[in-house]
């Protein structure tokens, strides 16, 4: 499975960084509380340009869900990709593992995992029952 | 009926919609500007101002200097691509009515099939947001989009089968469309369900818009002097743009309901509280659609049915060209060709001077709706 390495910039540098360490950090705004996610420079709610980050519980349910092939690459294993609703609040981008495509259910909970694809390390998800 | 000086749109070209043009997309652009300014029976030396996308390759001093336009007064861009398409219209409105610049060409050319491919990955700056969503294998528009949709899907138990059935319609106007590439190749329901995925459960090839080779262009003027020129008086009724907060080019993960397209709900409110219209008065809807399921989308945000309603409205033959609000007369994106929505216009325009192949008779207005952006053409 081929995954190109993110491109880190400013604003996620603390997220990739906390992946590496097993963590799934949100940034948080450190004068409102918000929870910004995808992170920005600016919080939007209140205007501060401080941050904090606040750890992930890691659980959630499934929102929405797609088989994603790579579009050029047809041997390439397909990849189920998912919008997370995390237990938190925010809405988060992952993958869904450990699920065969006729598994998958809409509002099915999830836990995350970090796996290392195609040595991009990854916060991914798989069922888990509650 | 809005009693301020409107603008309007007073020519159209376009070049051939192929798969391989075999000349430059700054040639594509000049064939089209100029076939547009002939049409309204206009000059280069006429034109004083211009409006495209921020995509598109051509830039403008390139442009006029092929033209022959001497002076340029006003040059503006749209961002995000082909939900940004009647935005062009809002620019050359506001350009028109405010007087910097008379007469307005609006353009839009490129090689999207033999050149750069936007059915292949995205090519888009490192951000933040790119780095959450690419690694996870959502890396082309269909995948993207497709993960917007899929909570449609399941909130109203919706198939991909209902969503072919606009793509019947779609390929049916495109069939009796001499411009259209699927001109004389008319789907069934049953091709549809043949076609191959490409996002499972979601898309099928004949749920995707076509990738072409194309120009198209407009000119814009104002309501008086359009009165003055060849055509019948194609005005700008009105024009409405709306990028909300965790938006991005034409969906959004992060809103509360992914079943709702919120930036059609608020440019369809935008115009019908501008214009004094309503869905009702609408005769042809242009609707954007790089892919069947936005088309469901918009035709709720409009108001043309309810929330959840659009796969029982299109089954009912609503937007077939003899229903209640003809849908893509000319076969829309996926039907006649894929200029980033910006042929939908010139369709809107031929339905209203009254010369379109597949023409809605008496039609009166024609909403252009494209996702982030919509407009409605009138005829006086």
């Amino acid at each position: 499975m081929r995954v190109e390495p993110p491109v880190v910039v400013e604003e996620d540098r603390f997220f990739w960084d906390g992946v590496k360490e097993g963590l799934l950090l949100l940034r948080q705004c450190a004068q409102c509380g918000r929870l910004q996610h995808p992170p920005s420079p600016m919080c939007p709610t209140c205007g501060s340009l401080e941050w904090s980050v606040r750890q992930m519980s890691g659980r959630g349910t499934v929102h929405s869900w797609i088989v994603s092939h790579h579009p050029s690459e047809p041997d390439e294993a397909p990849r189920i990709a998912v919008v997370i609703d995390l237990d938190e609040g925010p809405r988060f981008v992952s993958n869904l593992i450990d699920c065969e495509p006729d598994g998958v259910l809409n509002d099915m909970p999830v836990e995350v995992v970090f796996v290392d694809v195609d040595s991009v390390r990854l916060p991914q998800f798989r069922p888990v029952s509650r | 009926m809005t009693a301020r000086p409107r603008a309007a749109v007073v020519g159209i070209g376009q070049t051939e919609f192929s798969k391989n043009s075999g000349r430059s997309e700054l040639q594509l652009a000049c064939e089209a500007a100029k076939s547009a300014i002939d049409d309204a029976g206009l000059t280069a030396a006429d034109i004083e101002g211009t409006v495209t996308f921020t995509l598109d390759t051509n830039d403008e001093l390139a442009l006029i200097r092929s033209l022959g336009i001497e002076d340029l007064k006003w040059t503006s861009r749209t961002p995000f691509g082909g939900a940004g398409a009647s935005a062009t219209l809002q620019h050359a409105a506001a350009a028109v009515k405010s007087g910097a610049a008379e007469a307005v060409l609006i353009y839009r050319a490129f090689n999207e099939r033999s050149g750069h491919r936007f059915g292949q990955p995205m090519q888009r700056l490192p951000s933040a947001r790119t780095n959450l969503h690419e690694p996870y294998g959502l890396l082309t528009p269909p995948q993207v989009y497709a993960l917007w949709y899929q909570r449609y899907m399941h909130a109203y138990g919706v198939t991909n089968a209902d969503f072919g059935l606009y793509s019947v319609v779609a390929r049916r106007n495109a069939a009796t469309n001499p411009k259209a590439w699927f001109f004389g190749r008319p789907i069934t329901i049953d091709d549809h369900q043949r076609s191959r995925w490409i996002v499972e459960p979601v898309l099928r090839l004949l749920d995707c818009c076509q990738e072409s080779d194309g120009g198209v262009a407009l000119v814009v003027t104002s309501e008086e002097r359009a009165r003055d020129l060849r055509h019948p008086v194609v005005a700008i009724e009105g024009a409405a743009q709306s990028s909300v907060v965790d938006g991005d080019m034409s969906f959004n993960y992060y809103g509360d309901d992914l079943t709702r397209f919120v930036e059609a709900e608020h440019t369809a409110r935008r115009l019908w509280q501008t214009t004094g219209l309503v869905a009702a008065d609408m005769d042809v809807a242009m609707i954007y659609e790089n892919s069947s399921p936005v088309v469901f989308y918009q035709l709720e945000a409009y108001g043309f049915c309810g929330p959840g309603e659009s796969r029982d409205f299109i089954a009912e033959g609503h937007i077939d060209l003899d229903g209640t609000i003809p849908v893509n007369p000319h076969g829309g994106l996926l039907g006649e060709a894929y200029i980033h929505g910006m042929n939908n216009i010139l369709e809107a325009v031929r339905q209203l001077r009254g010369t379109s192949c597949n023409q809605v008779q008496g039609a009166q207005n024609v909403l252009v709706a494209a996702g982030r952006s919509a407009a409605i053409l009138g005829r006086c």
